[in-house]
């Protein structure tokens, strides 16, 4: 390991912690626009031009507002469990390539963090961590409603995990891979959404969950629970939380666009390279655009229909789906 | 550091099971501050993980002393306090007051007045329901609809503003007629809501009625029978929901409202999509009495001439010495209704709005009682909510469609 190869690790990683935390503040200002639009408004439009400034006034609000803690509020996970949240959002897009290899220089770089064999087991592992801070969330604010919350994330967590993990399957049996690089390579020329159309949909509605939007947002119904677990946060501690839900988001948008949607591939990006990060943009802008507009439409689902629907749908359905997946693969020798 | 109180369980212990004495199940406060209790509602909630076994109404965080308020006025400035309860149905409660007073009077009301009435009065009952359907969409997760509806709900504030220069608090409708004649944009104004609604009723309905997401949290949820409905003397959509076609307009017609044509939607599940539905169907009825009563809006006086309850119109105050001693007769000690007491009710969105008025031949109503169809509606809680989760209670409680300006007067 030389030093020139921690230095490209660093400043890969400033990149993606820059382009993600930028990324959330402007993706809560496209869900509001998006949203108002939907909704016949006009959205956020003061700060700034056309309201671009409004990630970064809502940004200064809630660092200046008091860091309140509830008087038998868990001195430790209290504080604790809005980083429990954030780091594990901030760290599972590293495994995803945001492009083909580029030149610069006459040097050669990929534009991954790390290419790991197991990239499809890190998502899996990293995405459920988050869980654990919403759980102790709720226990440590020491509130019937966030716990309730807390509660629900739990058991909203067991039944649509399978499910994922499941859904996850089918790319890699297509590609022979864990590795999200030769995943996305795989699908150069026919995207894995053709052949998999039952895994991709699964994922959606199963990714949905796992960022608890609606109308899978229980563990924080405001109408019912007065925002669950989140109830006794404010000021940093609350937009960690807040971080933590849009950041995960955008990683559940990209990897969707990774296993599902051909990662970086589209027209023209293997003569110029740097088309790459561009259709991924774009197609996680399609992917989020999604996430809001169910969010516009649609009511909240109850948390046992969640768990009766995820265990007794789509965990059977996605099982099902990995049997047909492997069974063709086998016949076929693909 | 202080200690929290934590509320006590010992006041309350012959309201819960014994089991939440011993900590086994979870008593929860639901409200007053509650984003779902539409206004200042308290439930005290006692759960069982998620699922409600007890469910113990409480009132009177919103207590305005309205009743006791109007004692002490004169019935002109009584009404105006009317408008304060029901802050969802203004018109209705100016109505029954000033059917109330009326009656004790035996005053006459002009055709074109009693039509104008019956368009405001439904519009309001549109635009409560309106709120409704946005709130209890909203209480669901579904937002959209909230915003479309006030959408909808702008263009009948935006009729109160011009017969009243007031979008909710209006006092329009006055003992022996309204205010004033409507101006001339009225029509048109009305005309268009009209023409405009049924789309927009549709667009609702496509969002919700064939929703499975909403029908699973709505079917068979909060169920409530015709006995138990009159039992806890519930009337209303919720009555008609569940099954029993009584409404005041039909039962007890006032303001000629039973010379337009028009039904009265009934379900048989009582359950919460069937007090949607019934809502739904009644936005769609209230609609066609708005067209036959704009269709044929008589012409001619709108307010009865009649000098001792009635102030003479501001032309004759200048040339007629008996007019203007009336008019400051009227406004500084106000009319005097023969002693005797009245009971009139109108259909509000909620239920039989009632109001009984005892006069003991004063200026000042001797006492004023609402019969609001909140009260028994929220103390229906207690029966319905038993066996269902946290999530079911939200939606039964906007579907009881519950204004706490109407329980707490």
């Amino acid at each position: 390991m030389n030093a020139s190869l921690v230095l490209q690790w660093v400043i890969k990683s400033i990149i993606i912690i820059l382009v993600l935390t930028g990324g959330f503040a402007y993706v809560t200002l496209y869900e509001r626009k998006v949203l108002a639009r939907m909704q016949v408004r006009i959205g956020p439009n003061r700060a700034g031009p056309a309201g671009l400034l409004q990630p970064i006034a809502d940004a200064f609000k809630l660092i200046f507002k008091e860091t309140f803690t509830p008087a038998k509020a868990d001195k430790w996970i209290y504080p604790l469990a809005p980083l429990l949240t954030v780091i594990p959002a901030l760290i599972i897009t590293a495994v995803i390539p945001w492009g083909p290899p580029v030149t610069i220089g006459g040097k050669t770089f990929t534009l991954s963090l790390a290419d790991i064999n197991t990239g499809a087991l890190y998502l899996l592992t990293v995405t459920s961590i988050s869980v654990y801070g919403v759980t102790l969330a709720g226990w440590s604010s020491n509130n019937k409603y966030s716990m309730l919350g807390g509660l629900r994330a739990t058991a909203q967590m067991i039944s649509y995990e399978l499910a994922l993990g499941m859904s996850y399957l089918g790319p890699i049996l297509l590609a022979g891979s864990l590795s999200i690089t030769s995943i996305v390579n795989s699908q150069q020329h026919l995207w894995n959404v053709v052949l998999q159309p039952i895994g991709a949909i699964i994922y959606m509605i199963a990714s949905i969950a796992e960022v608890n939007r609606s109308p899978f947002d229980m563990p924080e119904a405001e109408q019912e629970l007065t925002a669950g677990y989140l109830t006794e946060y404010a000021s940093m501690k609350f937009a960690m939380f807040y971080m933590a839900e849009y950041i995960k988001m955008i990683a559940v948008s990209m990897i969707g666009a990774s296993l599902f949607l051909g990662g970086f591939w589209g027209p023209g990006v293997a003569s110029i390279p740097w088309l790459g990060p561009i259709y991924l943009f774009i197609k996680v802008a399609l992917l989020l655009f999604g996430f809001i507009w169910i969010r516009a439409t649609l009511p909240r689902i109850r948390y046992d229909r969640l768990m009766s629907f995820g265990w007794k749908v789509l965990f059977p359905l996605s099982v099902l789906n990995v049997m047909i997946t492997a069974g063709v693969i086998l016949l076929v020798g693909g | 550091m202080r200690e929290i109180q934590e509320f006590s369980l010992d006041e309350l212990k012959h309201l819960l099971s014994p089991r939440a004495l011993t900590g086994e199940t979870v008593v929860l406060n639901m409200g007053p501050q509650h984003p779902s209790t539409h206004g200042v509602l308290r439930l005290i909630l006692e759960l069982d993980g998620e699922t409600i076994i007890n469910c113990i109404p409480d009132i009177g965080y919103l207590h305005t002393g309205i009743e006791k308020n109007m004692e002490s006025k004169t019935y002109t400035k009584a009404e105006v306090m009317t408008d304060r309860m029901d802050y969802l149905f203004t018109v209705g409660n100016n109505l029954a007051y000033c059917l109330a007073v009326e009656k004790l009077i035996g005053l006459p009301v002009p055709p074109r007045a009693d039509a104008i009435r019956v368009i405001l009065t439904e519009l309001g009952r549109i635009q409560s329901h309106l709120v409704w359907i946005g709130t209890s969409a909203l209480d669901l997760g579904a937002m959209s609809v909230f915003l479309y509806s006030m959408r909808e709900r702008e263009m009948v504030m935006d009729i109160y503003e011009l017969v009243s220069g007031q979008r909710m608090m209006t006092t329009y409708i006055r003992p022996g007629g309204v205010w004033r004649d409507v101006p001339s944009q009225f029509n048109e104004l009305v005309q268009r809501f009209v023409d405009i609604m049924p789309k927009r009723i549709d667009e609702y309905e496509s969002l919700l009625t064939h929703n499975s997401l909403f029908l699973e949290r709505t079917q068979n949820i909060g169920k409530i029978d015709v006995p138990t409905c009159l039992n806890w003397n519930v009337s209303g959509p919720t009555l008609r929901a569940a099954g029993l076609a009584h409404d005041v307009r039909k039962a007890n017609p006032y303001c000629g409202i039973e010379q337009y044509d028009f039904d009265i939607p009934t379900q048989t599940q009582g359950d919460v999509y069937s007090r949607y539905l019934v809502r739904v169907a009644e936005m769609r009825e209230s609609l066609k009495i708005v067209k036959q009563a704009l269709d044929k809006l008589p012409m001619g006086p709108s307010r009865t001439y009649n000098p001792k309850f009635i102030p003479p119109p501001r032309s004759e105050i200048g040339i007629s010495m008996e007019s203007l001693i009336h008019h400051f007769k009227l406004w500084t000690e106000g009319f005097a209704p023969p002693a005797g007491s009245v009971y009139t009710a109108v259909e509000s969105p909620r239920g039989e709005l009632g109001v009984f008025l005892e006069s003991d031949g004063g200026t000042k109503p001797y006492r004023v009682h609402y019969r609001t169809p909140s009260i028994p509606l929220i103390s229906a809680f207690s029966v319905i909510t038993p066996g269902h989760m946290i999530a079911d209670m939200v939606s039964i409680i906007s579907s009881i469609d519950l204004v706490l300006g109407d329980a707490d007067r």
